[in-house]
């Protein structure tokens, strides 16, 4: 469990992260999104023990950072921004440096080794240098390192940045899998991958929490959801009338269309109506031809930019 | 202690991982042994003097190829990150890095016993002298790379902190000699002649173990290493 109480980081005179809080409960993942500064890594840094807030609190597990760092790092795995890892090693070396930093004893170490090796998919690379990695073999490698002494708690920077469409999916698998029991939380600014991994989403802009919901809820947000296309024939004019008295409608907008005597429309309503029936009953008593009816789907894309443009 | 140790098998393994450590092995090698031939069949005398002499001027370059990489390296490559979230204390990170610097240099001072043994099957040379000799060069050394180790926690750029400490290396070494002597203000003289590593070394190769040169490297060793330390522990200040 990570609870984060009005955490607070500058750098000099920039506000880094500017009084958040948050919790994630034990069996969630939770997605940290936001765009590139927007304070993300600052608070993984501070999670982890890295950096210190210049204010606020910081539990894991119960167990606070600063006084019980060591103890609180026994229980985190940790994948930093950009997947560094000793490229002067081989994969079987570093993963035996992790084990034995971490105090798994030589008995249960291979087995340990053999796990994440197995769960990672790193099986055919074990006596490679690092360095002559691909860059998906080194976030396997980063996410093993992570993983060698079974942490409750995984904290990910950009898990999935730089993969390939197939690895991204075999990572979001793992992540998942490994999820079911742990806590995790991960930053990305790939928003598909928070809908298909993340069980509740964190939006952070300019160091400050402006939004923090299931994806669902987020997506309910936005204004996409509040619009309804339409198609029909008859007079115009007419139409626009009688869509104005419908309670609830606030604009009305022409979108061209290149059929003769049919009409589009694009009817934004109120916060979380659905006036799709009565726009069918309005235009029908006034003897107009319903052709197309369709709510515009909300996208988490739509939420982030509303949420986070300035 | 365990911790430490981890640490230390890291580095070793990085160390010999790469051709850094066989290319320092070899070079060092090659070039302590030619100080030492060139003026052992010009005098024909059973003894180690002119190679000790020559080895710090040998330390000045190659000790910083060793210590550059300890920090600028982890720094450059993000892994000081992943490094320091581990649960070990900083001041474990760096006495393991520190101890196998220190033993990687102990090792190639231990190759070069091949210029003893054949002086040994050769002549009869005092041994008394080439044993305070080897342990003086290896304070040195040490401390040097306790400096080097400093250097390099500064910058993420391993060609600076060689720069860097080759340099301080230089200094160290110049502020000890006649001749720069000559041209400082006498109250500054009894300073710069303690402060330098020269004086405190000259004493191991004729053969004298002082205690005050001896705690004149610790110190410089324990200062260093504070520092790093310090560095570490910055990051964390409110």
């Amino acid at each position: 469990m990570i609870e984060v109480k009005n955490l607070t980081k500058l750098y000099g005179d920039f506000i880094a992260v500017d009084n958040i809080s948050f919790t994630v409960n034990k069996g969630e993942i939770v997605g940290f999104l936001g765009p590139n500064g927007a304070g993300k890594t600052t608070t993984m840094k501070m999670l982890t023990c890295y950096l210190s807030p210049n204010k606020g609190e910081i539990k894991l597990n119960n167990l606070d950072v600063f006084e019980n760092s060591l103890d609180v790092r026994k229980n985190i795995g940790y994948l930093p921004e950009n997947t560094p890892v000793y490229e002067d090693l081989n994969v079987i070396e570093s993963l035996e440096f992790f084990a034995q930093i971490h105090h798994i004893d030589t008995e249960k170490r291979d087995k340990a080794i053999k796990r994440v090796i197995e769960s990672c998919g790193l099986g055919e690379k074990l006596k490679n240098e690092v360095s002559e990695l691909s860059k998906g073999y080194k976030q396997r490698l980063g996410l093993a390192q992570a993983l060698i002494h079974n942490p409750d708690i995984l904290i990910l920077d950009e898990p999935t940045t730089g993969l390939d469409p197939n690895q991204i999916a075999e990572i979001r698998d793992l992540i998942k899998e490994i999820g079911k029991n742990k806590t995790i939380i991960l930053s990305t600014h790939i928003l598909s991958e928070v809908e298909a991994t993340c069980d509740r989403v964190i939006i952070i802009n300019r160091g400050k929490i402006v939004g923090q919901d299931t994806p669902e809820g987020l997506k309910l947000r936005s204004e996409a959801a509040n619009v309804v296309y339409i198609e029909f024939e008859g007079k115009l004019r007419e139409a626009e009338e009688i869509l104005r008295q419908i309670e609830g409608v606030k604009n009305l907008y022409k979108v061209d269309c290149d059929l003769p005597k049919v009409h589009r429309l694009r009817i934004e309503t109120e916060n979380d109506l659905d006036l799709r029936k009565e726009i069918n009953h309005a235009l029908q008593k006034n003897e107009m031809e319903l052709l197309e009816m369709r709510k515009e789907k909300a996208s988490l894309e739509e939420v982030f930019r509303q949420l986070t443009s300035n | 202690m365990r911790n430490i140790f981890a640490i230390i098998k890291k580095e070793l393994k990085i160390y010999f991982n790469s051709p850094i450590a066989y290319i320092f092995l070899v070079v060092f090698l090659l070039i302590s042994s030619m100080m030492f031939f060139m003026d052992f069949f010009l005098l024909g005398r059973a003894e180690m003097r002119y190679f000790f002499e020559w080895l710090p001027i040998i330390f000045i370059p190659f000790i910083p190829a060793v210590t550059m990489r300890l920090w600028a390296e982890e720094k450059k490559q993000g892994t000081i990150e992943l490094l320091l979230t581990l649960p070990i204390k900083d001041i474990e990170v760096v006495i393991g890095k520190y101890a196998a610097t220190s033993l990687f240099i102990l090792l190639s001072l231990v190759l070069t016993f091949s210029i003893p043994l054949i002086l040994g099957i050769l002549g009869n040379p005092d041994w008394g002298v080439i044993f305070t000799s080897y342990f003086g060069s290896f304070l040195l050394a040490i401390s040097l790379i306790a400096i080097g180790m400093t250097i390099s926690i500064f910058t993420s750029n391993q060609i600076i902190a060689w720069i860097l400490s080759t340099a301080v290396f230089f200094i160290l070494l110049l502020i000890g000699f006649p001749f720069f002597l000559n041209y400082t203000p006498e109250f500054l003289i009894n300073f710069f002649e303690n402060l330098g590593f020269m004086s405190h070394y000259r004493s191991f190769i004729i053969g004298v173990i002082d205690s005050s040169d001896i705690i004149y490297y610790l110190s410089l060793i324990s200062l260093f290493l504070l520092i790093n330390v310090i560095k570490l522990d910055s990051r964390r200040y409110r």
